[in-house]
């Protein structure tokens, strides 16, 4: 049996029944990482010893039954390296954080030790989180474990091809406009992005505050609501965090979704979808009636803003909470330099990559003086605009369902090329950052070359426990899509 | 020259006394090894979020209540962003578009009467660190003020001379160190004012162009600030010339000031609604609390002091132009008794010594009690009154405890009749002028000895005795 390829809920089992130790667990993990690793480059900082220790630890712990209320108990995990881990490298895949150990562990990370996962690795990811293909890292891109030819998806590249590839049992992801949901589909895992303040954003390296939101990443669902117990919560330490109570992520798994009323935005299967994409998409559709919910099409609203205002918001909040790496505290801060000006102006150029310095710039000029009216303020009026469409679209739904991507994962430098392109891809994904909305994907098809093709699922806002019961249904009812029926891994 | 007046405007930079920072859990206390009040919030820690000290936004709606402020009941922070190495973030949280208070007012006292002085608005923000500059080419950061919580409240452009602008900011600091919220001690820069200064002919309509002279500590560099430079203005103007908007730097040991940098090189701040802090909700009942909780402030103080304890207005609002003299009263009066007696030392001797060595009066170190026992023994005739002046200044200068002072030093009053009698035989012997003089008619001569007799007796003779004493000898004679 590979038992690097059960899912969490499954290893769970064979940790209670003493069957397997965490030990064991961390060692096939690393052996897996070991073989493919080098094909995938899933992670940026892979910890050995250290995660043999941890196991150790956390099976004494197990041992005195202390962790028996948690599925988490022994399960190697990544983590994606924006997510601050005490004495780890934590780099945002940024020249400008390559040296950079926090001397804390995010609230998310704290809060799965107590869990007892065990931390395998921080996984690769663009830089700073900003990109759609994992292209952007200082230390190179993640392969789509599908077809190493073609990206991982972003920006969580790392996290989503970890799990695919099998080298880590589950991962954290963060989305700020599809970061989760995006490289899932590419990956052929299931990511959920949860509603805004369900998971404590203290720790993670911020791109945008207002939209950024930690996620698990899984092998199912199900390994998604297992680690959304152990991390959702309200945390004293971050103020945007809302104390949400009885969220029963695992019991929805048990329920059933007769009568559910699910909408699907008409031009969102009217747009350029690739055929493969929505065919999977209404084969989707089809299960779900079948399995008694209600899903009809309807006009949901202008959304051909939601592009810009994301990419005005996003940029203009990045463009002052990057502003602290200035070579000043820590991180890298340039060789030579003449003046405080020029320490700043070197360090900078030299620290951060293309994409993000596009990015600064973009928001340095929306915030600034004569432009904030004209961009900042609309995008924020936009912003409402959308977040009233969703609210009046779920006094109908009890889920919106569109695809995450028009498209399966594209090749190499298909994407980075044109900018432009790349961030319209981004539709299906950013209106629900903009709305604070919950949203999974997961897997329901292949393309013709046998690359993984997602769905979205949009709850409202703290309907977690729909989208749960909802992904649940469906995941039973396409069948196991997951990456060990892949040929080349089988 | 026609007459010019001056137009100004102060932004005063209030740090409040919380115990702990703004957004963190770390001390405010001041000094301390440097970076050793700090956590990874307040030296801005990649992925560290802030979280808001309510008794910073309670001490913000107190201070904009004193200042008959309207409370801005949704109101929001903001980040004012700039690359300096004290600001850890490169951002100052801030507040720009929904600041606490708005539109308040507070009276000032000047030459020709009462005055109403607006107040602008009051806003939240956070301080930033200290660069200390080495000896050597090297730069240092220290950390332990960054996310000090401020306050910074704005006026309106309503004061028209240095004198003006000093009454309103003694008013203000009345005001904040009578709430509580801040210790205004300006020695630690906890209390700074930028001057926003321009000039125009008497009677015109429209302001001029103003200037703005930043982070000045100190009542007195202010007013010279002030003076000097509505003088430049003034020069300016009556030179052809244009005042140029531009913040300048005050050099008080030159009496002069310096353009820093002009309008055209000012900062774009690119403030935005800071997305890591909601709206803080600020109920009425939230408001009603804090007004029913409201300390006496001065103004009903002086009236209250006159009333209960019958001491003159006069008395009362020099005691009460410090909130440490004004507790040191009460307490004083509460274990002793006798309000004008304990006023009179604090009006005399206290004001004496707070001159004479420079201090002032939040600097005061004796206790009530120093003082209450001081004024027991006196009264009682326990202590003749010249020395209780003199154990006064132990007191003030080294702290000590008058009875054990008294004590120790064997200060206490001469009684005894036959010693007094002894020692006044011999000043009557050694001054037989004297004796004549009084004699003759001139009974001043008699006050002349019985100095002498005090003196004598190192001030210690109970002077009631001596007196009578002295004028049994003298008529015997």
């Amino acid at each position: 049996m590979d038992i690097t390829a059960l899912s969490v809920i499954e290893v769970n089992k064979l940790i209670s029944d003493r069957k397997l130790s965490a030990v064991d667990l961390v060692k096939a993990q690393l052996e897996m990482i070991k073989q493919r690793e080098a094909s995938y480059h899933c992670y940026i900082t892979i910890l050995e010893e250290d995660a043999l220790e941890q196991a150790k630890e956390v099976q004494k712990r197990i041992d005195s039954g202390e962790l028996k209320d948690t599925l988490l108990a022994g399960i190697p995990m990544a983590v994606k390296d924006n997510i601050c881990t005490k004495g780890v490298k934590t780099t945002c895949a940024s020249k400008m954080l390559s040296n950079f150990t926090p001397t804390y562990d995010a609230t998310v990370i704290e809060k799965l030790k107590n869990a007892g996962a065990i931390l395998l690795g921080k996984t690769n990811m663009d830089e700073f989180a900003m990109g759609s293909t994992s292209e952007t890292s200082y230390y190179g891109a993640t392969k789509n474990p599908w077809n190493v030819d073609h990206v991982s998806g972003g920006s969580s590249g790392g996290s989503a091809a970890v799990v695919a590839a099998q080298e880590a049992y589950f991962a954290l992801g963060t989305d700020t406009g599809g970061s989760i949901r995006q490289p899932s589909a590419y990956c052929g895992v299931t990511g959920l992005k949860p509603t805004y303040g369900t998971v404590s954003r203290y720790g993670l390296i911020t791109y945008a505050s207002s939209l950024d939101q930690i996620g698990p990443i899984g092998r199912s669902i199900g390994d998604c609501a297992a680690v959304m117990e152990a991390i959702s919560g309200h945390d004293p330490k971050d103020s945007t965090s809302i104390d949400r109570k009885n969220i029963r992520y695992l019991q929805a798994l048990k329920e059933d979704i007769k009568g559910m009323r699910i909408g699907i935005p008409k031009a969102y299967l009217e747009r350029g979808l690739q055929k493969e994409v929505k065919d999977s998409i209404l084969n989707t559709i089809k299960i779900l009636t079948e399995k008694g919910a209600i899903v009809e099409e309807f006009d949901l609203g202008i959304m051909d803003q939601a592009v810009p205002a994301y990419y005005v918001i996003a940029s203009a909040e990045a463009s002052s909470n990057l502003s602290r790496f200035d070579g000043v505290k820590y991180g890298y801060r340039t060789p030579n330099f003449e003046s405080l000006q020029d320490l700043y102006k070197k360090s900078r150029s030299e620290g951060f990559g293309t994409e993000v310095k596009r990015r600064l710039m973009i928001g340095a000029f929306a915030l600034s003086s004569g432009n904030y009216e004209e961009y900042y303020k609309k995008a924020l009026k936009i912003r409402s605009l959308i977040y009233q469409i969703f609210q009046k679209a779920f006094e109908k739904y009890d889920l919106i369902l569109s695809p995450v991507s028009s498209r399966t994962a594209p090749k190499f430098g298909e994407s980075l090329s044109d900018p432009l392109k790349m961030y319209s891809s981004d539709i299906y994904t950013v209106s629900v950052n903009l709305a604070g909305l919950p949203a999974v994907s997961l897997p329901c098809g292949r393309d013709k070359n046998g690359l993984p093709i997602g769905v979205q699922l949009i709850g409202k806002h703290f309907g977690e426990e729909d989208l749960i019961r909802a992904a649940h249904r469906l995941e039973q009812a396409i069948g196991d899509l997951r990456y060990t029926t892949h040929g080349k891994e089988a | 020259m026609q007459a010019y007046e001056t137009v100004i405007g102060l932004e005063v930079h209030v740090e409040l006394s919380t115990k702990t920072k703004i957004f963190c859990n770390c001390s405010t206390k001041f000094g301390g090894e440097p970076n050793s009040h700090c956590c990874p919030v307040c030296t801005g820690m990649p992925g560290t979020l802030p979280v808001l000290n309510k008794q910073v936004v309670e001490y913000a709606i107190a201070t904009g209540l004193a200042l008959n402020c309207t409370i801005t009941q949704q109101c929001m922070f903001d980040r004012k962003n700039y690359f300096y190495p004290d600001l850890p973030k490169a951002y100052q949280v801030s507040q720009l578009y929904l600041p606490i208070g708005r539109n308040g007012e507070i009276e000032i006292e000047t030459e020709s009467g009462m005055k109403k002085i607006g107040i602008h608005e009051i806003h939240m923000e956070e301080d930033a660190g200290k660069l200390i500059h080495d000896e050597g080419d090297c730069t240092l950061v220290d950390y332990n003020r960054s996310g000090i919580p401020l306050i910074e409240i704005v006026s309106a452009p309503d004061l028209r001379s240095a004198e003006e602008a000093i009454a309103y900011l003694e008013k203000l600091k009345l005001i904040l160190q009578y709430l509580g919220v801040s210790d205004c001690r300006m020695q630690e820069g906890s209390l700074r004012a930028d001057i926003n200064l321009s000039v125009r002919k008497v009677g015109a309509k429209e302001f001029g162009i103003r200037t703005e002279m930043k982070n000045m500590n100190s009542f007195k560099a202010i007013a010279r600030a002030i003076e000097g430079e509505s003088r430049r203005q003034i020069e300016l103007l009556e030179n052809g010339q244009q005042v140029i908007q531009e913040t300048r730097r005050w050099d008080d040991s030159k009496n002069t000031s310096f353009a820093m940098r002009s309008k055209e090189d000012a900062k774009d701040y690119r403030y935005f609604p800071e997305p890591d802090l909601p709206q803080i909700e600020i109920s009425n009942e939230w408001i009603e609390a804090i007004r029913k909780g409201q300390p006496e402030l001065r103004d009903e103080k002086m009236l209250r002091y006159e009333k209960e304890f019958g001491i003159p207005a006069y008395d009362a609002s020099i005691i009460t132009s410090d909130k440490h003299l004004a507790d040191l009263f009460e307490e004083t009066v509460a274990l002793c008794g006798h309000p004008k007696e304990v006023s009179n030392w604090l009006m005399m001797e206290t004001m004496r010594l707070l001159r004479e060595e420079e201090m002032d009066a939040e600097q005061i170190s004796f206790s009530p009690i120093q003082l209450a026992k001081l004024i027991k023994m006196t009264l009682e005739g326990k202590i003749t009154r010249t020395i209780a002046k003199e154990v006064f200044e132990k007191i003030f200068k080294e702290n000590i405890d008058p009875e054990e002072y008294v004590e120790q030093k064997g200060l206490g009053i001469v009684s005894d009749e036959g010693i007094l009698r002894e020692t006044i035989q011999k000043i009557i012997a050694a001054n037989p002028q004297s004796v004549e003089d009084y004699k003759a008619g001139k009974h001043k001569a008699m006050g002349y000895l019985i100095g002498q007799t005090m003196k004598e007796m190192g001030g210690k003779a109970d002077p009631g005795k001596v007196n009578r004493i002295m004028k049994e000898t003298l008529d015997s004679l």
